[in-house]
């Protein structure tokens, strides 16, 4: 005999409303209600994303935007497993070479949207949790800069 | 054209610049020739604590990074090395004792029957048979191949089963969101950290915070170096003078030890 | 043998859907206890860097336990062949189901990071005995469906006793694992112990019972269905062996313990001094979860209404003391300090050397509710829309001596 049609919409009710809770309170830390600043090209946005400094990164455009999530990945087991710490490849000099300054000329922190990682992230709707550990921004000490 | 090989490399493909790669390894090798005699200099000498290694090159289980701390030096009212590491590693205080992340902490101990007391830093003992890596499930808990027990924090799932079998309960778990971590020493809420014995100085060819505090303005009870090496000063050390390990009977081998405990 | 028909609850009426209604209330409450806790970080919690496993592990264990030991009264039909546990044999796997996902929601959703399960599900340190329970939960829900399924397919029953063996050699695995957690621990002098196992394996049985006894009268009673004193009786006196045998594991440990005079000071700590941790040890666990129980399934009971609330109370003793003991094994395992200096006094910034405090807070004890409310929810909706009831457990279906009562003139 099948299962009785009312339970099975209540079932599908509670499954919906708890996923979908879920999903909306784990992500409501990240997706703030500020929205990305963003260029239209045509009738789609696209993300407004800050040059870093310098001339260029340590590999071209093209092969960062589709492959740095698995450079980082790659390099993360790298240098935490085996110790290694090529500075081409290091975080550190990643977000130091990306850092945008705030309206008070200070690095922004992950927390603002105009952050280099956020201003696409926020875009693509990928959330990233690197900066739950890893500074967003190089250390500004008074006498020095890493 | 490169393909993709093993399991070590990215699991990505791009053109080989041959100019780019002769490029990259001519300066490494200029950079070689003129480090090689600083570097030759620098590994003849006493005090030095570290062999160089250089940045691109994996850490090696030729070395076994050790600590000796001589408890005759060590004074019951010094925190240098507790107070250097929490500004090393941007450890945090909130008012909140039980929770707070402690690293190293200074343990007064004192023999109920005869009454003399010791005071000394305890933290994490980077054993050579760690219990925390044994028990971790996912494997964030590891020996690095020079004997340094570290968390890794990207794969760390926050179960604090390393803690319970940390026999010395060096371990902490970050109860609370962080902001303003320093660049060298990542944590973050809901994962487990402890002493990393300072790799990112060690890679840097420095010594820990908390030694290097002892001899400036402590009391110059912390030394460090390479076990392995039988011509650095520890190792003479620790095969002159007698030294015990916290809790030897574990059979964890520690990579800490005392003097005149 | 006489076929058993199983059958649906209605599940239309009132009373069902408040339940239903309740029990969601908790679980929701539960899920906003654990995303509240991950939000601010746990230091909203009682769990501290010295007590690092707090009231959610409590409650989590206890429901894991008890899932593995409630599959026993199907095992005991299948494997061992006793009769009069065969109709009880689709809900106790239910219920072990049930019971085990409730556990599990409770552990993950207290993890520190609980987004990163999949990390937790695909890389694995297997010299780590968590890393094998996790196959040996996941397995057991899978060991358990199948089983299920070749109960609930009849053209299936004959594989139903090679399944039965597979479920019970698995659950006594998972168990020894979760005992072995804590057994495995060298540092701490609560727990390094072989003895833990097997204490294990007699706390599900004792657990998984009671849970099934109160579990099976609220469904008959909820139902309309008869529930003879035949079933009950014996469900019951089996949890006495069983609660026997968790004393006899007990002493065993503490005896044990207290010959080695590296160990009196933990075992002091626990039988004499430990405050919350004493009392809870004696009052809660051996005299109201063990003897009290005892001396309830073994008293002949009168009236024919009376065997059932006999065994409920029995059962509600034994789940009180089962959290006693675990909360004594987990907390105060973790409360006595670490012997770091054996045999020195010591004293630190990071309480060495002193008795570790722990208050059960309350997004702690919300979330374990939520785990034990999600295992019920499961086990009412299973039984709505699923045969997994049998229609009667009248004595004059179950009972194997069955002599009808004479008939009045």
């Amino acid at each position: 005999m099948a299962p009785h049609r009312g339970s099975v919409a209540v079932f599908a009710m509670v499954a919906v409303v708890m996923s979908s809770s879920i999903m909306f309170l784990a992500g409501a830390d990240e997706m703030n209600a500020a929205a990305p600043q963003q260029r239209v090209a045509g009738r789609v946005p696209v993300p407004a994303i800050s040059r870093g400094q310098g001339d260029n990164c340590v590999e071209d455009t093209d092969f960062m935007r589709r492959n740095h999530m698995n450079m980082l990945k790659h390099q993360r087991d790298e240098t935490m497993l085996r110790g290694i710490r090529a500075e081409q490849y290091s975080l550190k000099e990643c977000v130091a070479c990306h850092a945008v300054a705030g309206p008070d000329g200070m690095p922004v922190t992950v927390t603002s949207e105009k952050h280099f990682c956020r201003s696409c992230h926020d875009y693509a709707a990928v959330k990233i949790d690197c900066f739950q550990c890893h500074a967003s921004r190089p250390e500004m000490v008074a006498d020095e800069v890493e | 054209m490169e393909g993709k090989t093993d399991k070590a490399k990215p699991a990505v493909t791009r053109d080989f610049d041959p100019e780019r790669r002769s490029f990259l390894s001519n300066m490494a090798a200029a950079a070689g020739v003129t480090l090689a005699p600083g570097v030759m200099l620098y590994g003849i000498t006493q005090t030095s604590p570290a062999r160089a290694r250089a940045l691109g090159a994996a850490a090696s289980s030729d070395v076994r990074w050790g600590m000796l701390i001589d408890l005759n030096r060590c004074d019951s009212g010094c925190n240098e090395c507790v107070t250097a590491c929490s500004r090393e590693n941007g450890l945090q205080g909130h008012d909140r004792p039980a929770t707070d992340a402690q690293w190293i902490r200074k343990v007064e101990v004192r023999d109920p029957a005869t009454g003399a007391s010791n005071s000394l830093p305890v933290m994490c003992q980077h054993c050579a048979e760690p219990p925390c890596v044994d028990v971790c499930p996912t494997g964030a808990s590891f020996k690095r191949a020079d004997g340094i027990v570290l968390v890794d924090k990207h794969t760390c799932i926050g179960c604090r089963y390393c803690m319970m079998a940390c026999p010395y309960k060096a371990r902490s778990f970050v109860h609370e969101a962080l902001e303003d971590q320093k660049s060298h020493a990542p944590r973050g809420k809901g994962t487990v950290e402890s002493c990393t014995m300072c790799v990112h100085r060690i890679d840097a060819d420095k010594q820990p915070a908390c030694v290097e505090a002892c001899s400036d303005t402590g009391g110059g009870a912390m030394l460090f170096g390479d076990l392995n090496d039988p011509d650095s000063e520890i190792s003479q050390r620790v095969a002159k003078y007698a030294s015990q390990q916290i809790r030897a009977d574990l059979g964890l081998d520690p990579g800490v030890r005392y003097q005149n405990l | 043998m006489k076929r058993i028909i199983y059958s649906e609850i209605e599940g239309q009426s009132l009373r069902f859907y408040v339940l239903a209604g309740i029990l969601g209330a908790f679980v929701l409450a539960g899920l906003a206890a654990s995303l509240y806790m991950e939000h601010y970080g746990h230091y909203v919690t009682g769990m501290s860097n010295q007590i690092v496993w707090g009231t959610p592990h409590v409650f989590a264990i206890f429901l894991i336990v008890a899932a593995s030991g409630a599959l026993n009264v199907a095992s005991i039909g299948t494997v061992f062949g006793k009769t009069l546990y065969k109709p009880l044999g689709r809900l106790s796997g239910l219920l072990a189901l049930a019971l085990l996902v409730g556990g599990l929601a409770v552990l993950v959703l207290d993890l520190g990071r609980p987004d990163r399960l999949i990390v937790a599900m695909t890389s694995y340190n297997f010299k780590s005995i968590f890393a094998w329970n996790i196959f040996l939960y996941v397995g057991f829900i899978a060991v358990v469906a199948v089983y299920l399924w070749l109960q609930m397919e009849r053209r299936m029953n004959r594989y139903v006793p090679a399944a039965g063996m597979v479920a019970f050699l698995w659950r006594l695995v998972l168990t020894t694992g979760t005992g072995s957690i804590f057994g495995f621990l060298v540092a701490r002098e609560a727990y390094d112990s072989a003895v833990m196992a097997p204490l294990f394996i007699a706390m599900s049985f004792s657990f998984g019972l009671a849970v099934y006894i109160l579990v099976l009268l609220a469904v008959c009673r909820g139902s309309g269905r008869e529930l003879g004193d035949v079933v009950l009786n014996r469900l019951g006196r089996l949890m006495g062996i069983c609660i026997a045998a968790v004393l006899y594991f007990t002493v065993v440990q503490h005896l044990t313990n207290l010959y080695a005079a590296e160990h009196t000071g933990v075992e002091r700590f626990i039988l004499l001094d430990g405050g919350i941790y004493t009392a809870l040890f004696w009052v809660v666990q051996i005299v109201v979860g063990g003897l009290l129980p005892l001396i309830l399934v073994f008293w002949p009971a009168s009236g024919s209404r009376n065997a059932g609330r006999q065994m409920a109370l029995a059962s509600v003793l034994v789940i009180m003391g089962g959290f006693a003991q675990l909360y004594v094994i987990l907390i105060g395992g973790q409360a006595y300090p670490l012997s770091i200096f054996p045999g020195m006094d010591v004293s630190s910034s990071f309480y060495d050397g002193v008795v570790a405090s722990y208050a059960p807070s309350l997004p702690e004890i919300v979330l374990g509710v939520g785990g034990v409310a999600l295992a019920l929810l499961i086990v009412l909706f299973g039984i709505k829309i699923l045969r997994f009831l049998p229609a009667t457990l009248a004595d004059s279906a179950t009972d194997p001596h069955f002599v009808a009562a004479a008939e009045t003139p």
